[in-house]
Protein backbone atom coordinates (compact mmCIF):
# COMPACT_ATOMS: atom_id res chain seq x y z
CA UNK A 1 0.00 0.00 0.00
CA UNK A 2 2.67 2.50 1.07
CA UNK A 3 5.00 1.66 -1.81
CA UNK A 4 2.37 2.10 -4.47
CA UNK A 5 0.94 5.18 -2.80
CA UNK A 6 4.19 7.02 -3.42
CA UNK A 7 4.28 6.02 -7.10
CA UNK A 8 4.30 8.96 -9.47
CA UNK A 9 1.76 9.75 -12.22
CA UNK A 10 -2.05 9.87 -12.32
CA UNK A 11 -2.35 6.29 -11.00
CA UNK A 12 -0.42 7.36 -7.89
CA UNK A 13 -2.68 10.36 -7.33
CA UNK A 14 -5.74 8.18 -7.78
CA UNK A 15 -4.35 5.63 -5.35
CA UNK A 16 -3.57 8.26 -2.75
CA UNK A 17 -7.04 9.74 -3.18
CA UNK A 18 -8.58 6.30 -2.87
CA UNK A 19 -6.62 5.53 0.30
CA UNK A 20 -7.50 8.95 1.66
CA UNK A 21 -11.20 8.32 1.12
CA UNK A 22 -10.93 4.79 2.46
CA UNK A 23 -9.69 6.13 5.77
CA UNK A 24 -12.32 8.87 5.89
CA UNK A 25 -15.67 7.08 5.65
CA UNK A 26 -17.52 10.18 6.80
CA UNK A 27 -16.13 12.19 3.91
CA UNK A 28 -17.00 9.44 1.44
CA UNK A 29 -20.53 9.32 2.82
CA UNK A 30 -20.86 13.09 2.50
CA UNK A 31 -19.67 13.00 -1.10
CA UNK A 32 -22.22 10.27 -1.86
CA UNK A 33 -25.10 11.99 -0.13
CA UNK A 34 -24.44 15.56 -1.18
CA UNK A 35 -25.62 15.43 -4.83
CA UNK A 36 -28.91 13.53 -4.27
CA UNK A 37 -29.76 15.33 -1.03
CA UNK A 38 -28.89 18.66 -2.61
CA UNK A 39 -31.17 17.83 -5.54
CA UNK A 40 -34.13 16.71 -3.46
CA UNK A 41 -33.84 19.66 -1.08
CA UNK A 42 -33.36 22.30 -3.78
CA UNK A 43 -35.85 20.97 -6.34
CA UNK A 44 -38.45 19.32 -4.14
CA UNK A 45 -38.40 20.35 -0.48
CA UNK A 46 -37.80 23.99 -1.41
CA UNK A 47 -40.69 23.75 -3.89
CA UNK A 48 -42.96 22.41 -1.15
CA UNK A 49 -41.86 25.29 1.06
CA UNK A 50 -42.67 27.77 -1.71
CA UNK A 51 -46.07 26.08 -2.07
CA UNK A 52 -46.73 26.51 1.63
CA UNK A 53 -45.62 30.15 1.49
CA UNK A 54 -47.80 30.76 -1.56
CA UNK A 55 -50.82 29.41 0.30
CA UNK A 56 -50.29 32.16 2.90
CA UNK A 57 -50.03 34.87 0.29
CA UNK A 58 -53.02 36.40 -1.35
CA UNK A 59 -53.98 37.37 -4.85
CA UNK A 60 -54.88 40.97 -5.49
CA UNK A 61 -58.32 40.81 -7.06
CA UNK A 62 -57.86 43.83 -9.30
CA UNK A 63 -54.41 43.28 -10.73
CA UNK A 64 -54.24 39.50 -10.40
CA UNK A 65 -50.76 39.90 -8.90
CA UNK A 66 -49.71 37.85 -5.91
CA UNK A 67 -49.23 40.02 -2.82
CA UNK A 68 -46.51 38.77 -0.49
CA UNK A 69 -48.38 39.51 2.73
CA UNK A 70 -49.01 36.69 5.14
CA UNK A 71 -52.62 35.90 5.83
CA UNK A 72 -54.83 32.91 6.56
CA UNK A 73 -57.56 34.29 4.29
CA UNK A 74 -57.22 31.48 1.73
CA UNK A 75 -57.73 28.83 4.38
CA UNK A 76 -60.67 30.71 5.89
CA UNK A 77 -62.26 31.06 2.47
CA UNK A 78 -61.61 27.38 1.81
CA UNK A 79 -63.24 26.33 5.06
CA UNK A 80 -66.25 28.60 4.63
CA UNK A 81 -67.20 27.18 1.25
CA UNK A 82 -69.39 24.10 1.83
CA UNK A 83 -68.74 22.77 -1.71
CA UNK A 84 -65.10 22.29 -0.77
CA UNK A 85 -66.11 20.09 2.13
CA UNK A 86 -68.39 18.02 -0.12
CA UNK A 87 -65.61 17.64 -2.69
CA UNK A 88 -63.10 16.63 -0.03
CA UNK A 89 -65.56 14.09 1.36
CA UNK A 90 -66.28 12.65 -2.10
CA UNK A 91 -62.58 12.40 -2.95
CA UNK A 92 -61.79 10.76 0.37
CA UNK A 93 -64.73 8.37 0.00
CA UNK A 94 -63.54 7.34 -3.46
CA UNK A 95 -59.97 6.79 -2.23
CA UNK A 96 -61.28 4.50 0.53
CA UNK A 97 -63.69 2.63 -1.78
CA UNK A 98 -60.95 2.05 -4.37
CA UNK A 99 -58.52 0.87 -1.70
CA UNK A 100 -61.01 -1.66 -0.31
CA UNK A 101 -61.96 -2.88 -3.80
CA UNK A 102 -58.34 -3.36 -4.82
CA UNK A 103 -57.52 -5.20 -1.58
CA UNK A 104 -60.46 -7.55 -2.22
CA UNK A 105 -59.38 -8.17 -5.82
CA UNK A 106 -55.65 -8.40 -5.13
CA UNK A 107 -55.78 -10.84 -2.22
CA UNK A 108 -57.17 -13.93 -4.02
CA UNK A 109 -54.89 -13.37 -7.02
CA UNK A 110 -51.79 -12.89 -4.86
CA UNK A 111 -52.71 -15.91 -2.75
CA UNK A 112 -53.24 -18.02 -5.86
CA UNK A 113 -49.85 -16.90 -7.22
CA UNK A 114 -47.99 -17.75 -4.01
CA UNK A 115 -49.64 -20.98 -2.91
CA UNK A 116 -51.31 -22.66 -5.89
CA UNK A 117 -49.73 -21.59 -9.17
CA UNK A 118 -46.89 -23.56 -10.75
CA UNK A 119 -43.57 -21.66 -10.93
CA UNK A 120 -44.09 -21.06 -14.64
CA UNK A 121 -47.62 -19.79 -14.12
CA UNK A 122 -46.45 -17.63 -11.23
CA UNK A 123 -43.80 -15.92 -13.37
CA UNK A 124 -46.35 -15.41 -16.14
CA UNK A 125 -48.92 -13.88 -13.78
CA UNK A 126 -46.26 -11.68 -12.20
CA UNK A 127 -45.28 -10.09 -15.51
CA UNK A 128 -48.97 -10.12 -16.46
CA UNK A 129 -49.85 -7.97 -13.44
CA UNK A 130 -46.97 -5.58 -14.08
CA UNK A 131 -47.54 -5.01 -17.79
CA UNK A 132 -50.77 -2.95 -17.62
CA UNK A 133 -48.99 -0.66 -15.16
CA UNK A 134 -46.71 0.49 -17.93
CA UNK A 135 -49.23 1.03 -20.68
CA UNK A 136 -50.25 4.64 -21.03
CA UNK A 137 -52.23 5.92 -18.05
CA UNK A 138 -54.14 8.46 -20.17
CA UNK A 139 -55.24 5.90 -22.71
CA UNK A 140 -56.41 3.52 -19.99
CA UNK A 141 -58.45 6.28 -18.37
CA UNK A 142 -59.92 7.28 -21.71
CA UNK A 143 -60.77 3.67 -22.51
CA UNK A 144 -62.91 3.51 -19.37
CA UNK A 145 -64.88 6.41 -20.76
CA UNK A 146 -65.51 4.33 -23.88
CA UNK A 147 -66.19 1.16 -21.89
CA UNK A 148 -68.74 2.81 -19.63
CA UNK A 149 -70.49 4.72 -22.42
CA UNK A 150 -74.20 3.95 -22.76
CA UNK A 151 -73.65 2.06 -26.03
CA UNK A 152 -70.18 0.89 -24.98
CA UNK A 153 -68.68 -2.58 -24.44
CA UNK A 154 -69.81 -2.91 -20.80
CA UNK A 155 -73.51 -2.47 -21.49
CA UNK A 156 -73.10 -4.59 -24.63
CA UNK A 157 -71.61 -7.45 -22.56
CA UNK A 158 -74.22 -7.05 -19.81
CA UNK A 159 -76.92 -7.12 -22.49
CA UNK A 160 -75.61 -10.50 -23.64
CA UNK A 161 -76.39 -11.96 -20.23
CA UNK A 162 -79.72 -10.16 -20.05
CA UNK A 163 -78.79 -7.22 -17.82
CA UNK A 164 -78.85 -3.46 -18.23
CA UNK A 165 -78.33 -1.22 -20.02
CA UNK A 166 -77.21 1.04 -17.18
CA UNK A 167 -76.41 4.73 -17.18
CA UNK A 168 -72.96 4.59 -15.67
CA UNK A 169 -71.17 6.94 -18.06
CA UNK A 170 -69.78 10.03 -16.29
CA UNK A 171 -70.72 8.78 -12.82
CA UNK A 172 -68.98 7.88 -9.57
CA UNK A 173 -69.51 4.23 -10.50
CA UNK A 174 -67.55 4.71 -13.72
CA UNK A 175 -64.78 6.47 -11.82
CA UNK A 176 -64.75 3.78 -9.15
CA UNK A 177 -64.32 1.06 -11.81
CA UNK A 178 -61.62 3.02 -13.63
CA UNK A 179 -59.67 3.88 -10.46
CA UNK A 180 -59.85 0.31 -9.16
CA UNK A 181 -58.57 -0.89 -12.51
CA UNK A 182 -55.83 1.70 -12.66
CA UNK A 183 -54.16 1.05 -9.29
CA UNK A 184 -54.82 -2.70 -8.90
CA UNK A 185 -51.24 -3.78 -9.79
CA UNK A 186 -49.88 -1.51 -7.03
CA UNK A 187 -51.91 -3.56 -4.53
CA UNK A 188 -51.17 -7.02 -5.95
CA UNK A 189 -47.38 -6.70 -5.76
CA UNK A 190 -46.94 -5.88 -2.03
CA UNK A 191 -49.67 -8.36 -1.02
CA UNK A 192 -47.86 -11.01 -3.07
CA UNK A 193 -44.56 -10.13 -1.39
CA UNK A 194 -46.16 -10.31 2.08
CA UNK A 195 -47.85 -13.67 1.42
CA UNK A 196 -44.64 -15.08 -0.04
CA UNK A 197 -42.98 -14.50 3.32
CA UNK A 198 -45.56 -16.63 5.16
CA UNK A 199 -43.77 -19.97 5.68
CA UNK A 200 -45.80 -22.96 4.52
CA UNK A 201 -44.94 -24.60 7.85
CA UNK A 202 -47.08 -22.01 9.67
CA UNK A 203 -50.14 -23.10 7.71
CA UNK A 204 -49.36 -26.78 8.30
CA UNK A 205 -48.84 -26.16 12.00
CA UNK A 206 -52.16 -24.38 12.19
CA UNK A 207 -54.04 -27.24 10.53
CA UNK A 208 -52.12 -29.86 12.54
CA UNK A 209 -53.27 -28.12 15.67
CA UNK A 210 -56.84 -28.47 14.45
CA UNK A 211 -57.31 -25.01 12.93
CA UNK A 212 -59.99 -25.01 10.25
CA UNK A 213 -59.30 -23.14 7.01
CA UNK A 214 -61.15 -20.08 8.29
CA UNK A 215 -59.28 -20.04 11.61
CA UNK A 216 -55.95 -20.42 9.79
CA UNK A 217 -56.89 -17.52 7.56
CA UNK A 218 -57.92 -15.27 10.43
CA UNK A 219 -55.17 -16.13 12.90
CA UNK A 220 -52.20 -16.80 10.62
CA UNK A 221 -52.58 -15.52 7.06
CA UNK A 222 -54.48 -12.29 7.65
CA UNK A 223 -52.15 -10.80 10.30
CA UNK A 224 -49.12 -11.61 8.15
CA UNK A 225 -50.73 -10.25 4.96
CA UNK A 226 -51.88 -7.02 6.61
CA UNK A 227 -48.57 -5.11 6.24
CA UNK A 228 -48.63 -5.93 2.52
CA UNK A 229 -52.17 -4.65 2.14
CA UNK A 230 -51.23 -1.54 4.12
CA UNK A 231 -48.24 -0.97 1.82
CA UNK A 232 -50.38 -1.38 -1.30
CA UNK A 233 -53.07 0.87 0.11
CA UNK A 234 -50.59 3.75 0.30
CA UNK A 235 -50.53 3.72 -3.50
CA UNK A 236 -54.23 3.11 -4.13
CA UNK A 237 -55.24 5.72 -1.55
CA UNK A 238 -52.79 8.46 -2.35
CA UNK A 239 -52.93 8.05 -6.13
CA UNK A 240 -56.74 8.30 -6.08
CA UNK A 241 -56.68 11.25 -3.71
CA UNK A 242 -54.42 13.37 -5.90
CA UNK A 243 -55.75 12.51 -9.33
CA UNK A 244 -57.53 15.02 -11.53
CA UNK A 245 -56.99 13.60 -15.00
CA UNK A 246 -59.13 10.51 -14.53
CA UNK A 247 -62.04 12.43 -12.92
CA UNK A 248 -61.83 14.80 -15.88
CA UNK A 249 -61.83 12.04 -18.51
CA UNK A 250 -64.11 9.46 -16.89
CA UNK A 251 -66.17 11.54 -14.46
CA UNK A 252 -67.03 14.37 -16.80
CA UNK A 253 -67.86 17.86 -15.64
CA UNK A 254 -70.07 17.23 -12.63
CA UNK A 255 -67.83 15.08 -10.48
CA UNK A 256 -65.09 17.29 -9.14
CA UNK A 257 -62.23 15.93 -7.07
CA UNK A 258 -59.86 17.97 -4.93
CA UNK A 259 -57.35 17.82 -7.80
CA UNK A 260 -59.78 19.27 -10.34
CA UNK A 261 -60.55 22.26 -8.14
CA UNK A 262 -56.85 22.88 -7.53
CA UNK A 263 -56.11 22.57 -11.23
CA UNK A 264 -58.89 24.96 -12.16
CA UNK A 265 -57.88 27.58 -9.61
CA UNK A 266 -54.33 27.41 -10.82
CA UNK A 267 -55.14 27.37 -14.54
CA UNK A 268 -58.44 29.04 -15.34
CA UNK A 269 -58.82 31.33 -12.33
CA UNK A 270 -55.06 32.00 -12.04
CA UNK A 271 -55.45 32.14 -8.26
CA UNK A 272 -52.35 30.14 -7.34
CA UNK A 273 -52.44 31.08 -3.60
CA UNK A 274 -55.94 29.63 -3.25
CA UNK A 275 -54.94 26.51 -5.21
CA UNK A 276 -51.88 26.16 -2.96
CA UNK A 277 -54.05 26.38 0.14
CA UNK A 278 -56.36 23.67 -1.16
CA UNK A 279 -53.32 21.52 -2.06
CA UNK A 280 -52.49 21.41 1.65
CA UNK A 281 -55.65 19.33 2.22
CA UNK A 282 -54.47 16.18 0.36
CA UNK A 283 -50.98 16.65 1.83
CA UNK A 284 -52.35 16.59 5.37
CA UNK A 285 -54.61 13.61 4.59
CA UNK A 286 -51.78 11.63 2.95
CA UNK A 287 -49.34 12.34 5.81
CA UNK A 288 -51.96 11.23 8.35
CA UNK A 289 -52.60 8.12 6.25
CA UNK A 290 -48.88 7.34 5.97
CA UNK A 291 -48.50 7.55 9.74
CA UNK A 292 -51.46 5.24 10.23
CA UNK A 293 -50.08 2.72 7.75
CA UNK A 294 -46.62 2.90 9.31
CA UNK A 295 -48.18 1.55 12.51
CA UNK A 296 -49.54 -1.42 10.52
CA UNK A 297 -46.00 -2.17 9.32
CA UNK A 298 -46.50 -0.91 5.78
CA UNK A 299 -42.97 0.46 5.38
CA UNK A 300 -41.31 -2.86 6.16
CA UNK A 301 -43.50 -4.47 3.46
CA UNK A 302 -42.84 -1.95 0.69
CA UNK B 1 -53.07 -27.79 1.30
CA UNK B 2 -56.18 -25.67 0.99
CA UNK B 3 -59.59 -27.38 0.78
CA UNK B 4 -60.78 -28.14 -2.75
CA UNK B 5 -63.58 -25.57 -2.70
CA UNK B 6 -61.11 -22.85 -1.68
CA UNK B 7 -58.73 -23.82 -4.47
CA UNK B 8 -61.46 -23.73 -7.12
CA UNK B 9 -62.71 -20.42 -5.78
CA UNK B 10 -59.23 -18.88 -5.83
CA UNK B 11 -58.59 -20.03 -9.37
CA UNK B 12 -61.91 -18.56 -10.53
CA UNK B 13 -61.29 -15.27 -8.71
CA UNK B 14 -57.78 -14.99 -10.18
CA UNK B 15 -59.13 -15.56 -13.68
CA UNK B 16 -61.72 -12.82 -13.19
CA UNK B 17 -59.09 -10.38 -11.88
CA UNK B 18 -56.75 -11.07 -14.80
CA UNK B 19 -59.64 -10.56 -17.23
CA UNK B 20 -60.40 -7.27 -15.48
CA UNK B 21 -56.78 -6.24 -16.10
CA UNK B 22 -56.63 -7.26 -19.74
CA UNK B 23 -60.08 -6.74 -21.30
CA UNK B 24 -59.74 -2.91 -21.26
CA UNK B 25 -56.37 -3.24 -23.03
CA UNK B 26 -58.10 -5.42 -25.62
CA UNK B 27 -60.70 -2.69 -26.09
CA UNK B 28 -57.92 -0.16 -26.81
CA UNK B 29 -56.35 -2.41 -29.44
CA UNK B 30 -59.69 -3.19 -31.10
CA UNK B 31 -60.70 0.48 -31.17
CA UNK B 32 -57.41 1.38 -32.83
CA UNK B 33 -58.25 -0.92 -35.72
CA UNK B 34 -61.83 0.28 -36.01
CA UNK B 35 -62.59 1.94 -39.33
CA UNK B 36 -65.15 4.26 -37.78
CA UNK B 37 -64.29 7.80 -36.76
CA UNK B 38 -66.64 7.73 -33.79
CA UNK B 39 -65.90 5.15 -31.10
CA UNK B 40 -68.76 2.64 -31.06
CA UNK B 41 -69.40 -0.89 -29.97
CA UNK B 42 -69.40 -3.53 -31.36
CA UNK B 43 -66.88 -2.56 -34.01
CA UNK B 44 -68.19 -2.86 -37.56
CA UNK B 45 -65.29 -2.56 -39.98
CA UNK B 46 -61.60 -2.83 -39.34
CA UNK B 47 -58.87 -0.75 -40.92
CA UNK B 48 -55.31 0.42 -40.39
CA UNK B 49 -55.97 3.98 -41.57
CA UNK B 50 -55.49 5.47 -38.06
CA UNK B 51 -52.03 4.00 -37.84
CA UNK B 52 -51.11 5.60 -41.15
CA UNK B 53 -52.60 8.91 -40.05
CA UNK B 54 -50.79 8.85 -36.70
CA UNK B 55 -47.50 7.87 -38.31
CA UNK B 56 -47.63 10.90 -40.61
CA UNK B 57 -48.83 13.31 -37.90
CA UNK B 58 -46.05 15.86 -37.49
CA UNK B 59 -47.22 17.04 -34.05
CA UNK B 60 -47.51 13.51 -32.68
CA UNK B 61 -44.02 12.78 -33.94
CA UNK B 62 -42.48 15.88 -32.35
CA UNK B 63 -44.27 15.12 -29.08
CA UNK B 64 -42.93 11.58 -29.22
CA UNK B 65 -39.38 12.84 -29.77
CA UNK B 66 -39.74 15.29 -26.88
CA UNK B 67 -40.90 12.48 -24.63
CA UNK B 68 -37.88 10.38 -25.55
CA UNK B 69 -35.54 13.32 -24.88
CA UNK B 70 -37.13 14.04 -21.50
CA UNK B 71 -37.17 10.35 -20.57
CA UNK B 72 -33.47 9.90 -21.40
CA UNK B 73 -32.38 13.01 -19.51
CA UNK B 74 -34.58 12.31 -16.48
CA UNK B 75 -33.53 8.67 -16.19
CA UNK B 76 -29.84 9.57 -16.60
CA UNK B 77 -30.13 12.07 -13.74
CA UNK B 78 -32.14 9.62 -11.66
CA UNK B 79 -29.54 6.89 -12.27
CA UNK B 80 -26.69 8.98 -10.88
CA UNK B 81 -28.62 10.41 -7.94
CA UNK B 82 -30.49 7.20 -7.11
CA UNK B 83 -27.31 5.10 -7.09
CA UNK B 84 -25.60 7.59 -4.76
CA UNK B 85 -28.47 7.29 -2.26
CA UNK B 86 -28.50 3.51 -2.60
CA UNK B 87 -24.78 3.28 -1.80
CA UNK B 88 -25.01 5.74 1.07
CA UNK B 89 -27.95 3.95 2.66
CA UNK B 90 -26.76 0.37 2.22
CA UNK B 91 -23.02 0.72 2.84
CA UNK B 92 -23.09 3.22 5.72
CA UNK B 93 -24.84 3.61 9.04
CA UNK B 94 -25.59 7.16 10.01
CA UNK B 95 -27.94 9.37 11.96
CA UNK B 96 -31.16 10.25 10.16
CA UNK B 97 -31.00 7.33 7.75
CA UNK B 98 -34.77 6.76 7.83
CA UNK B 99 -35.45 10.44 7.23
CA UNK B 100 -33.23 10.38 4.15
CA UNK B 101 -35.05 7.40 2.65
CA UNK B 102 -38.42 9.02 3.45
CA UNK B 103 -37.30 12.20 1.63
CA UNK B 104 -36.85 10.28 -1.60
CA UNK B 105 -40.13 8.38 -1.29
CA UNK B 106 -42.04 11.62 -0.71
CA UNK B 107 -42.26 12.70 -4.37
CA UNK B 108 -44.26 9.58 -5.25
CA UNK B 109 -46.11 9.30 -1.93
CA UNK B 110 -47.54 12.82 -2.11
CA UNK B 111 -50.25 13.35 -4.74
CA UNK B 112 -48.93 14.34 -8.17
CA UNK B 113 -51.00 17.49 -8.16
CA UNK B 114 -49.11 18.70 -5.07
CA UNK B 115 -45.73 18.02 -6.66
CA UNK B 116 -46.90 19.70 -9.86
CA UNK B 117 -48.29 22.78 -8.15
CA UNK B 118 -45.22 23.08 -5.90
CA UNK B 119 -42.91 23.01 -8.91
CA UNK B 120 -45.12 25.51 -10.75
CA UNK B 121 -45.14 27.92 -7.80
CA UNK B 122 -41.35 27.71 -7.67
CA UNK B 123 -41.00 28.23 -11.42
CA UNK B 124 -43.25 31.30 -11.10
CA UNK B 125 -41.46 32.54 -8.01
CA UNK B 126 -38.00 32.27 -9.54
CA UNK B 127 -39.17 33.57 -12.91
CA UNK B 128 -37.86 30.55 -14.84
CA UNK B 129 -39.28 29.97 -18.33
CA UNK B 130 -40.84 26.50 -18.44
CA UNK B 131 -39.15 24.25 -20.98
CA UNK B 132 -38.30 20.61 -21.47
CA UNK B 133 -35.66 21.08 -18.77
CA UNK B 134 -38.24 22.00 -16.12
CA UNK B 135 -40.10 18.84 -17.11
CA UNK B 136 -36.85 16.87 -16.76
CA UNK B 137 -36.27 18.29 -13.28
CA UNK B 138 -39.76 17.24 -12.18
CA UNK B 139 -39.48 13.77 -13.66
CA UNK B 140 -35.99 13.10 -12.31
CA UNK B 141 -37.24 13.92 -8.81
CA UNK B 142 -39.78 11.12 -8.69
CA UNK B 143 -37.64 8.73 -10.78
CA UNK B 144 -34.82 8.72 -8.19
CA UNK B 145 -36.78 6.37 -5.95
CA UNK B 146 -37.25 3.79 -8.75
CA UNK B 147 -33.51 3.56 -9.38
CA UNK B 148 -32.82 3.65 -5.65
CA UNK B 149 -35.20 0.71 -5.00
CA UNK B 150 -33.58 -1.45 -7.66
CA UNK B 151 -29.97 -0.70 -6.74
CA UNK B 152 -30.51 -0.94 -2.98
CA UNK B 153 -32.18 -4.35 -3.38
CA UNK B 154 -29.12 -5.57 -5.29
CA UNK B 155 -26.59 -4.05 -2.86
CA UNK B 156 -28.29 -5.68 0.11
CA UNK B 157 -27.90 -9.07 -1.57
CA UNK B 158 -24.26 -8.69 -2.59
CA UNK B 159 -21.83 -9.04 0.27
CA UNK B 160 -18.93 -6.64 0.65
CA UNK B 161 -16.43 -9.49 0.93
CA UNK B 162 -15.56 -9.38 -2.79
CA UNK B 163 -14.82 -5.67 -2.54
CA UNK B 164 -12.71 -6.23 0.56
CA UNK B 165 -10.81 -9.03 -1.17
CA UNK B 166 -10.16 -6.73 -4.13
CA UNK B 167 -8.80 -4.01 -1.84
CA UNK B 168 -6.69 -6.54 0.07
CA UNK B 169 -5.17 -7.68 -3.21
CA UNK B 170 -4.02 -4.14 -3.87
CA UNK B 171 -6.71 -2.66 -6.09
CA UNK B 172 -7.54 0.96 -5.39
CA UNK B 173 -11.07 2.27 -4.79
CA UNK B 174 -11.68 3.10 -8.44
CA UNK B 175 -10.42 -0.27 -9.71
CA UNK B 176 -12.56 -2.08 -7.16
CA UNK B 177 -15.58 -0.06 -8.20
CA UNK B 178 -14.90 -0.55 -11.90
CA UNK B 179 -14.17 -4.28 -11.83
CA UNK B 180 -16.11 -5.59 -8.83
CA UNK B 181 -18.93 -3.31 -7.71
CA UNK B 182 -20.13 -2.03 -11.08
CA UNK B 183 -20.49 -5.45 -12.76
CA UNK B 184 -22.42 -6.76 -9.77
CA UNK B 185 -24.98 -3.93 -9.89
CA UNK B 186 -24.99 -3.40 -13.69
CA UNK B 187 -28.27 -5.19 -14.40
CA UNK B 188 -29.96 -3.45 -11.46
CA UNK B 189 -28.86 -0.11 -12.95
CA UNK B 190 -30.22 -1.02 -16.37
CA UNK B 191 -33.51 -2.23 -14.90
CA UNK B 192 -33.86 0.89 -12.73
CA UNK B 193 -33.03 3.11 -15.67
CA UNK B 194 -35.58 1.41 -17.92
CA UNK B 195 -38.33 1.68 -15.32
CA UNK B 196 -37.46 5.33 -14.70
CA UNK B 197 -37.67 5.95 -18.43
CA UNK B 198 -41.04 4.23 -18.70
CA UNK B 199 -42.35 6.24 -15.72
CA UNK B 200 -41.20 9.52 -17.23
CA UNK B 201 -42.46 8.63 -20.69
CA UNK B 202 -46.02 8.18 -19.40
CA UNK B 203 -46.22 10.99 -16.84
CA UNK B 204 -48.93 13.60 -17.29
CA UNK B 205 -50.00 15.01 -13.91
CA UNK B 206 -46.72 16.73 -13.02
CA UNK B 207 -45.87 17.43 -16.66
CA UNK B 208 -49.01 19.53 -17.18
CA UNK B 209 -47.72 21.96 -14.55
CA UNK B 210 -44.07 22.10 -15.56
CA UNK B 211 -44.17 22.06 -19.36
CA UNK B 212 -43.70 25.12 -21.50
CA UNK B 213 -44.71 25.34 -25.14
CA UNK B 214 -43.09 22.03 -26.08
CA UNK B 215 -45.41 19.08 -25.67
CA UNK B 216 -44.57 15.60 -24.52
CA UNK B 217 -46.53 12.67 -25.93
CA UNK B 218 -48.94 12.38 -22.95
CA UNK B 219 -49.67 16.12 -23.22
CA UNK B 220 -50.39 15.71 -26.94
CA UNK B 221 -52.73 12.81 -26.17
CA UNK B 222 -54.49 14.78 -23.42
CA UNK B 223 -55.06 17.69 -25.77
CA UNK B 224 -56.39 15.37 -28.46
CA UNK B 225 -59.07 14.13 -26.07
CA UNK B 226 -60.44 17.66 -25.88
CA UNK B 227 -60.89 17.83 -29.64
CA UNK B 228 -63.79 16.07 -31.37
CA UNK B 229 -63.30 12.84 -33.32
CA UNK B 230 -59.64 12.30 -32.59
CA UNK B 231 -60.03 9.23 -30.38
CA UNK B 232 -59.31 6.79 -33.20
CA UNK B 233 -55.93 8.30 -34.04
CA UNK B 234 -55.02 8.50 -30.34
CA UNK B 235 -55.86 4.82 -29.96
CA UNK B 236 -53.48 3.99 -32.79
CA UNK B 237 -50.72 6.01 -31.07
CA UNK B 238 -51.58 4.24 -27.81
CA UNK B 239 -51.18 0.78 -29.30
CA UNK B 240 -47.84 1.83 -30.77
CA UNK B 241 -46.71 3.19 -27.39
CA UNK B 242 -47.94 0.13 -25.48
CA UNK B 243 -45.96 -2.10 -27.81
CA UNK B 244 -42.94 0.15 -27.37
CA UNK B 245 -43.02 0.44 -23.54
CA UNK B 246 -43.65 -3.28 -23.23
CA UNK B 247 -40.12 -3.89 -24.50
CA UNK B 248 -38.15 -1.96 -21.82
CA UNK B 249 -40.43 -3.24 -19.05
CA UNK B 250 -40.05 -6.82 -20.23
CA UNK B 251 -36.26 -6.38 -20.36
CA UNK B 252 -36.24 -4.82 -16.88
CA UNK B 253 -38.17 -7.80 -15.55
CA UNK B 254 -35.72 -10.27 -17.03
CA UNK B 255 -32.75 -8.34 -15.69
CA UNK B 256 -34.16 -8.12 -12.17
CA UNK B 257 -34.87 -11.82 -12.00
CA UNK B 258 -31.48 -12.69 -10.57
CA UNK B 259 -31.91 -10.03 -7.88
CA UNK B 260 -34.79 -11.96 -6.42
CA UNK B 261 -38.18 -10.53 -5.60
CA UNK B 262 -39.38 -11.89 -8.90
CA UNK B 263 -40.30 -15.55 -9.01
CA UNK B 264 -39.62 -18.15 -11.67
CA UNK B 265 -35.89 -18.01 -11.97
Amino acid sequence: MTASASAAGPAGVRRRLSAFLFRRRRLKLSLLLLPPLGWIVVVYIAALAVLLLTSLWVEDELSGRILHTFTLDNFRQLWDDPTNRTITRNTLGMAIAVTITDALLAFPLAYYMVRLASPRMRALLFVGVLMPLWSSYLIKAYTWRLITAYDGPLNWALGKIGLGPYHIAYSYTAMWLAFSYMWLPYMVLPVYAALERVPASFLEASSDLGGRAWITFRKVIWPLALPGIAAGSIFTFSLTLGDYVLPDLVGGNNHDFIGNVIFRFQGVAQNVPYAAAFACVPVVIVIAYLMLMKRLGAFEAL
Amino acid sequence: MEPRAVRVGLRAASTVVMLFLYLPLAVIVLQAFSASKIPGWPIGDYSTRWFRLAWNDHFARTAFENSVTVGLRASALALVLGSCVAFALSRFRFFGQNTVSLLFVLPIALPGIVTGLALLSTIDYLGITPSLWTVVAGHATFCIVVVFNNVVARLRRTSTSLEEASMDLGADGWQTFRHITLPSIATALVAGGLLAFALSFDEVVVTLFTAGSQQTLPLWIYNQFRLPNTAAEVNAVAVFVIALTAIPVYLAQRLMRDTGGIPGR
